[in-house]
């Protein structure tokens, strides 16, 4: 290896300002630092778990301006004046869970848990987006994060059921 | 019997906590000082290491130090195993590496991404031999080796033979035979295997590790680390999901351990996704079966016999238990007596494989009903039909099998019975039909069983082997329990058990049931494995019948504390006195009585109060063995009871295939389980869908694939296909209770029963659905191309 070690290896430096789960946040990061990363050793924020690193699992999942991204494919400094959500702005309060975590929590729609964060995050979004889903177009808005454990059934219970509750009692949807 | 909280669906106690995103899982731990690892893994299948060049790695700034396999062989011993002697492996590759992935040097730095810049930065010099892919090449004489100390690529091989099958062929009208063919898929869950270790006070070196069994085996990573096992304490960490992978998963830890005590600072090793994929050392079977199965006329199973090739990979940390596993349950529910079964385990230059979900009874139990479902297409007999002729009665158990296994109890009639009530299965036939004639379209349904053994008793680690170095006979189970002086409740576990199953809330259940308190007042915690009593941990199916034994022990013996102390401060006698609902009382004057917390306080804070000779506190524990093992035959004419708790399931799954695409999509899957008493039956349920989708990827998706050449071809979740929520079927459960008569409560296992039984059921469900074009599912998993090739042949036969 000759002197391209330092570029290929090269530790820029930047600062990036986000607002995270609400709050600015202003940290000097290094420019190849994943957005994963970043919330995790940075920000102590380890519900962002990350299960492939290669953009295919869906469990590093945090809204990034409302919408679902993965954070291991994103760099920090892409972060930069966005504002980006993780399962701590439901709650980070075990004693006093968000609907949508208290819909997993009755349903079971967990086991292990390690898909759970991306997977509740993703339901803040079908549920914020406002229309009311089949089952099967539920399944097809979650495919997107894998879950290993339940077998996916549960979880579409739980984001019907936390769905329901948080639009209010309307007529159908289920199939 | 009825209970007050066992039974019911419950909340999870573990739940709350992950909810919120603090599962405190291996990634999320960080120490003072803390090292990251990073390793380098071998890009051939099979070469001698000639060189590793570090200089350049040890350059860059943050790399602190490098270690290669040459600094294992000087520093620590090979690694545990249950294989032939004459086949060992180290954390890191000595001499040699035998599979793509296996690590070559690890790089330890002050951050992961620095470890891996300098692994970036390593050369090495490999000597390349020819790749031993094929097991059956393998076998030939002039084969190149993988273990020349061992002299041969069959690492173990044995013929078992229990009853006459030829004699029971001879009588049979009908025979049936299958090559079937079972590929490599693997428990890949969603967190990978890590530690972290710490060199700690008084030379005691900390592992955390999300590792399971660790209380059973921390003497023999101790072993390999060269210290006493008095100086190494495991500390577990709940696992994001294990379905067999963290099952002593024992090199992460001892090389997290290798490295911590190289540098005297912690560190952290974490597998990344394709660390995993290719060197988790827990890929699963990957079997070749020649299998025979003998019929009467009217459908009667008269034998069995078995020829299989499992290609075990590089190593064989767990020798050949996976075929132990198998001869627990080698009959199916059925009652043929005849079975012989050949056995060649095969090294090649792969991943060894481990434990996943059924741990090799789940691919018998394919082939068993393979050969069920052949027997009966040729018999003219419904699939249900023919399994009901060959059940085991209930009126038969306890029920011994050939090979020496016992089944406690059971009811298949019901099982099946409960499935078919849950589902039309005339009306689906007439709407196959239906579809087909008028709308071209193709269905299929598929009805399967499975035992479900569960309960392992140690004896079958090593029964298979003539000359077996370690017969040990122990696989208990421990708890503590402690009543604080405010009479609120601790639950100490002995060992790492957060699987995804829910350790916390089966044993807060026990527990309330046995002191009539609410489950979630109880607290639960996990011992270290310097304070652990003897535990095995969870596998096979064990756990919530081994535990709610524990606790059960335990409880009687606090009880029985609890009613002397009331007895005395009474003036009455323990007989006359009774425990209801956290408070004793007494018989037939129940207005008259103590709390438990009244009693707490009198224990730990009134000596003078207390019976002679009692002393202060209240904190029981108890250690539960195995409840029902017998030794095996020394000349292995039987193999004794080591797997007795034995649950049962049906799934019927009905589908419609593509037959231009290959694409098969669910139309319904009924699944009845029966796992004796059960705990939480919301817990079960989800274990039932999730097993049965891990064996619904096992069928149609998952493959750890090798070409010939030995290169991995499945390094990421783009390649080994884990099934999304829009390939799982929707699930409907049933349940059936046959309490066992030997297990506390008659709980019996339930975590592997969905996976061993999709896949009969989904192969089967193909197969009905494109018959007429002479499909039959014979190697796993069943790509579209081969239902689409499988269906243009048979057009193109069809002219
Ligand atoms: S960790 Fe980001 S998609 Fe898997
Ligand atoms: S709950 Fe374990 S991966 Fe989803």
């Amino acid at each position: 290896m000759t002197t391209s070690t330092a570029a290929k290896y090269g530790t820029a430096r930047r600062a990036v300002t986000v607002r995270v789960n609400g709050r600015h946040v202003t940290r000097e990061v290094s420019t190849r630092t994943t957005l994963a990363d970043f919330l995790r050793d940075e920000l102590d924020l380890v519900s962002v778990h990350v299960g492939c690193e290669h953009g295919e699992c869906g469990c590093c999942t945090v809204l990034f301006d409302g919408l679902s991204v993965r954070s291991c494919l994103m760099l920090a400094v892409q972060a930069d004046g966005h504002a980006v959500e993780t399962v701590e702005s439901l709650s980070a309060n075990p004693a006093e869970l968000h609907p949508i975590q208290e819909a997993f929590a009755e349903e079971q729609g967990l086991q292990c848990g390690f898909c759970t964060p991306a997977m509740l995050l993703r339901t803040k979004e079908i549920i914020d987006a406002g229309r009311e889903m089949t089952d099967a177009e539920v399944r097809h808005e979650i495919s997107g994060i894998l879950c290993r454990c339940t077998g996916y059934q549960n979880i579409v219970n739980a984001v019907q059921s936390a769905g329901a509750k948080l639009r209010g009692p309307t007529a159908g949807g289920r199939d | 019997m009825t209970y007050t909280y066992i039974g019911k669906d419950r909340r999870r106690i573990e739940d709350p906590r992950l909810l919120v995103g603090r599962g405190g899982y291996i990634a999320d731990l960080r120490l003072p000082g803390m090292l990251h690892a990073a390793i380098l893994r071998s890009p051939v299948p099979h070469a001698w290491i000639r060189s590793i060049d570090a200089t350049e790695a040890l350059k860059l700034p943050g790399v602190v130090a490098v270690f290669t396999g040459e600094d294992c062989k000087e520093k620590i011993n090979p690694c545990m195993s249950f294989g032939p002697a004459t086949i060992t492996q180290y954390p890191m590759a000595v001499d040699k590496v035998r599979y793509v992935g296996e690590a070559v040097a690890a790089v330890v730095a002050e951050s992961r991404y620095l470890a891996e810049d300098g692994v970036d930065l390593l050369e090495v010099d490999y000597e390349e031999l020819p790749p031993v892919t094929d097991p059956m090449a393998a076998m030939e004489p002039d084969c190149v080796l993988l273990h020349e100390e061992h002299g041969s690529n069959i690492g173990y091989e044995r013929t078992f033979e229990f009853g006459d099958v030829n004699a029971a062929f001879a009588g049979a009208d009908l025979i049936v035979e299958d090559t079937l063919r079972w590929g490599r898929s693997a428990g890949m869950p969603m967190e990978t295997t890590g530690a972290v270790a710490q060199p700690g006070f008084n030379g005691v070196l900390e592992i955390y590790c999300n590792s399971l069994n660790f209380s059973y085996f921390v003497f023999l990573i101790a072993a390999t680390l060269r210290i006493p096992s008095n100086k190494l304490t495991l500390k577990p960490v709940p696992a994001g999901g294990s379905f067999g992978s963290k099952l002593a998963a024992h090199k992460v830890p001892a090389l997290a351990g290798f490295l911590a005590l190289q540098v005297g600072r912690p560190v952290s090793y974490i597998e990344d996704r394709i660390d995993h994929l290719m060197n988790s050392d827990h890929h699963g079977c990957d079997r070749t079966y020649e299998a025979r199965m003998g019929f009467r006329a009217d459908g009667t199973i008269v034998g069995l016999d078995i020829d299989v090739v499992d290609d075990y990979g590089a190593y064989m940390q767990f020798g050949v238990g996976h075929h132990g596993n198998a001869f627990s349950q080698v009959v199916g529910p059925y009652r043929f007596r005849d079975v012989k079964y050949r056995l060649r385990a095969v090294v090649t230059n792969k991943c060894q494989q481990g434990a996943y979900r059924g741990f090799g009874s789940e691919v018998h139990n394919w082939v068993l009903e393979r050969l069920v479902d052949q027997g009966a297409t040729r018999l003219g007999l419904a699939p249900e039909e023919i399994r009901r002729r060959n059940f085991i009665q209930p009126d038969q158990f306890p029920y011994k099998i050939p090979g020496g296994n016992l089944y406690d109890s059971g009811d298949y009639p019901a099982v099946l019975d409960k499935a078919l009530s849950m589902i039309d299965l005339d009306s689906w036939r007439a709407e196959k039909k239906r579809l087909r004639e008028e709308e071209g379209r193709h269905i299929g349904i598929g009805l399967a069983t499975t035992q479900e053994r569960s309960v392992f008793s140690a004896t079958e680690f090593w029964f298979l082997v003539e000359k077996p170095a370690f017969p040990l006979t122990s696989s208990p189970e421990s708890a503590t329990v402690t009543i604080d002086p405010t009479g609120q409740f601790q639950l100490l576990l002995h060992c790492q058990s957060m699987w995804g199953n829910s350790p916390e809330t089966v044993g807060a259940t026990v527990l309330a049931e046995e002191f009539g308190i609410p489950p979630e007042s109880v607290n639960v915690r996990y011992a270290d494995s310097a304070h652990a009593l003897p535990g095995t941990g969870p596998g096979g199916s064990r756990y919530t019948a081994m535990v709610a034994g524990a606790i059960r022990g335990a409880s009687r013996k606090l009880q029985k504390k609890l009613l002397h102390i009331a007895a005395h401060r009474l003036e009455l006698a323990p007989e006359d006195l009774e425990l209801v609902d956290a408070r004793v009382q007494v018989r037939g004057a129940p207005e008259t009585g103590l709390t438990i917390a009244e009693l707490a306080g009198t224990a730990y804070f009134f000596a003078l109060s207390l019976p002679e000779g009692m002393t202060s506190g209240l904190e029981e524990s108890y250690t539960y063995d195995h409840p029902y093992t017998t030794p095996p035959a020394p000349d292995g004419s039987d193999l004794g009871v080591f797997y007795p708790i034995m649950g049962h399931a049906c799934h019927i799954a009905v589908l419609e295939v593509d037959p231009d695409t290959g694409m098969p999509s669910f139309l319904d899957y009924v699944a009845v389980h029966d796992a004796g008493t059960i705990v939480n039956p919301r817990s079960l349920g989800g274990h039932v869908t999730g097993g049965a989708t891990q064996g619904i990827g096992t069928t149609l998706y998952e493959e750890l694939a090798y070409d010939e050449d030995g290169q991995f071809q499945s390094l990421t979740f783009r390649d080994y296909l884990i099934p999304t929520a829009s390939e799982a079927p929707v699930f409907r459960i049933g349940h059936v209770q046959t309490p066992s008569p030997f297990t506390e409560y008659g709980i019996k296992g339930g975590g592997e029963g969905g996976r061993m039984v999709a896949p009969a059921a989904v192969s089967a469900a193909i197969d009905d659905a494109l018959r007429e074009y002479g499909m039959r599912v014979r190697r796993l998993p069943v790509k579209p191309a081969t239902i689409v090739a499988t269906v243009q042949a048979g057009r193109a036969a069809e002219g």
